[in-house]
């Protein structure tokens, strides 16, 4: 049984004619006071404190060796970055692998990588001569083709990408091995009833959906790649730190040179984080937009530029 | 495998299936399922939740592989060639082969989200078949006339209601040109009022002919549709027969019971 409800014009309450008291929040007053006076006693100092030696900083901002390390920072991210989500999808694709011997082994690197300092990692791959003094390329326990003394193979570049792609490479295995899983199962069968290739299936069906939530974390991994490539001065490759670390042991002046190269770091973030923003935005509403495809990307890309230019 | 030496195939069944096993963690599943459909014929399944018709449905195309018994579609064993006597197990592409002769509906549609549905419609004949992109897009315009969605090619998934959705999903099946179709209860996850659309396909298809097998709980469709229903509970067989004989008179207290809570 239905009963009509009576639809009546009653008088209602009316905020617009009342006088509305606000809450007062005495806590966040005293929060912000606090904060105030701390912010202005920073600014006070950086622009009083004659150590902070701001026309140091402006002199070395652009000089050639500083801007020489920035590039060998930028390139060495963006290497390392590349050299980690291939072997970060190959590890995450062996590790979902029914065969245990290939999911053991992408298991393994991962732990191994995640479980060394990457300094320590570095160093190691910097010092292989050490341990492996000739390296050579044949087949296993038989005949050589190729062989040549380690020191001269593993240069400076070579241990640094070594070093960074190898330990970013189990981080993005697991960022990966993540996105794969997010993808419904009823994807992969639906795939594999229609007798598509296990190869087919992953490239075309499984991995564009997998974005959605490798995306994200990628763009955090490339912003921290960015400030974790200053660990190679430690192999003594000029990136952006290391370079500023030459210049003021020659010339003594630490701090104002730190700055120089953090302001650079800084200016790379934000440059990266405004990049990571517009691509989460659309990726984190893709459950009802369609997810990633190239095209779409290339799309995305022109219209921005078009934003931008208009 | 305790596979029975029959080799003879014949030609007129699309289905076989001889005391077929299943267990998931040593839980038997499926029993011992002997059955048989007929090319051209429309078998219903039905059955209470937890009886092993979904998982019946996945080993024919091998989604599941059986522990036990013999299963031949079409003549050739599921996931199995025989040679000299002796068993050997299919490679990938070999099972990839055989299920595209075999279409499969989900209850949940599974259509890709991430491609419109011309996309998802010509994605298997172009990438299994390899057709012409020409041949498969003009292929999947027939089709989408048929299932009643014309003009909706460019349609993403989530634009479609789940009527659609599914009439979408019957056209990507169909466009491998199965021998065999199998339902996997179609029209569950659907509201009421988008049931009959999808049901309407159906019978269409069964209408021409196509090979089905339906696990449902949609008895007027099988009433209608059907040439044989099958009632399976607890891994058994339980009754199989004519729908209009076994509606009006289950032979077994479990049939009776079954059909009397969902009539
Ligand atoms: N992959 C699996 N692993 C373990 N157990 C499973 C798996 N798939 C199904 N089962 C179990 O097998 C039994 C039968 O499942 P199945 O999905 O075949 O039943 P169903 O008859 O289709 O039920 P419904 O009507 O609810 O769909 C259930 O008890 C289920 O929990
Ligand atoms: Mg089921």
């Amino acid at each position: 049984m239905t009963t009509p409800i009576p639809t009546t014009d009653q008088p209602k309450p009316d905020l617009a004619t009342l006088q509305v008291a606000p809450t007062r929040h005495y806590g966040r007053w005293f929060g912000t006071a606090v904060l105030l006076v701390l912010v202005a006693m920073l600014v006070h100092t950086l622009f009083t404190n004659p150590r902070f030696q701001w026309t140091v900083v402006a002199e070395y901002f652009t000089t050639p060796t500083i801007i020489e390390g920035l590039f060998n920072t930028l390139w060495l991210t963006a290497a390392a970055m590349a050299i980690g989500i291939v072997l970060g999808t190959v590890l995450a694709i062996m590790r979902l692998s029914p065969n245990p011997v290939l999911s053991g082994s992408a298991a393994t690197f991962v732990w191994f990588f995640r479980g060394t300092p990457l300094l320590v990692q570095l160093i190691f791959w910097f010092n292989l001569s050490a341990l492996y003094p000739k390296l050579s390329l044949g087949i296993p326990f038989g005949p050589e083709f190729i062989s040549g003394s380690a020191n001269e193979f593993i240069t400076v570049y070579v241990a640094a990408l070594l070093g960074l792609g190898l330990n970013e490479g189990a981080y993005m295995a697991e960022i990966v091995r993540a996105g794969i899983n997010s993808v419904h199962s009823g994807q992969r069968e639906a795939a594999e009833a229609l007798g598509m290739s296990s190869r087919r299936i992953l490239t075309r069906i499984i991995l564009p959906q997998a974005m959605r939530v490798i995306i994200p974390p990628t763009g955090n991994q490339l912003i921290g790649m960015l400030k974790t490539t200053s660990l190679v001065s430690v192999i003594a490759l000029p990136d952006l730190l290391y370079s500023a670390q030459m210049i003021y042991s020659s010339n003594f002046q630490t701090i104002p040179l730190l700055i120089v190269a953090s302001i650079w770091y800084l200016i790379v973030t934000t440059i990266l984080s405004i990049g990571q923003y517009f691509v989460e935005r659309r990726f984190s509403k893709s459950d009802n937009k369609p997810a990633f495809t190239l095209a779409r990307l290339k799309k995305t890309v022109t219209n921005g530029q078009r934003e931008a230019t208009a | 495998m305790n596979a029975p030496a029959t080799t003879a195939v014949e030609s007129d069944v699309a289905v076989e299936c001889v005391a077929v096993q299943k267990s998931f963690d040593g839980t038997p599943v499926l029993k011992s399922i002997d059955l048989s459909v007929p090319h051209g014929q429309v078998m219903c399944v039905i059955g209470p939740s937890g009886s092993g018709k979904s998982t019946f449905l996945r080993c024919i195309n091998h989604l599941e592989r059986i522990d036990g018994g013999l299963l031949r579609v079409a003549g050739e064993m599921v996931g199995y060639r025989e040679h000299k006597g002796r068993l050997h197990e299919l490679r990938h592409h070999e099972i990839a082969r055989r299920r595209a002769d075999i279409g499969m509906v989900f209850q949940s549609f599974n259509l890709f989200p991430h491609l419109t549905v011309l996309e998802n419609i010509i994605e298997a004949p172009m990438a299994v078949r390899k057709n012409q992109r020409d041949d498969a897009v003009a292929d999947a315009r027939r089709l989408l006339d048929k299932v009643g969605l014309t003009g909706r090619e460019d349609a993403y998934p989530r634009m479609l209601s789940g009527g659609q959705q599914q009439r979408v999903a019957i056209a990507r099946a169909l466009a491998m040109r199965p021998k065999l179709m199998l339902f996997d209860e179609p029209t569950s996850a659907l509201d009421p009022e988008l049931v009959g659309e999808v049901l309407s396909v159906m019978k269409e298809l069964a209408a021409e002919g196509m090979t089905m097998i339906v696990v449902t709980h949609e008895l007027g469709f099988a009433r209608e549709v059907a040439d044989t229903v099958v009632f399976m509970d607890g891994g058994y067989i339980v009754e199989q027969g004519a729908p209009a004989e076994m509606f009006a008179n289950p032979q077994t207290e479990r049939c009776r019971d079954f059909l009397g809570k969902v009539l």
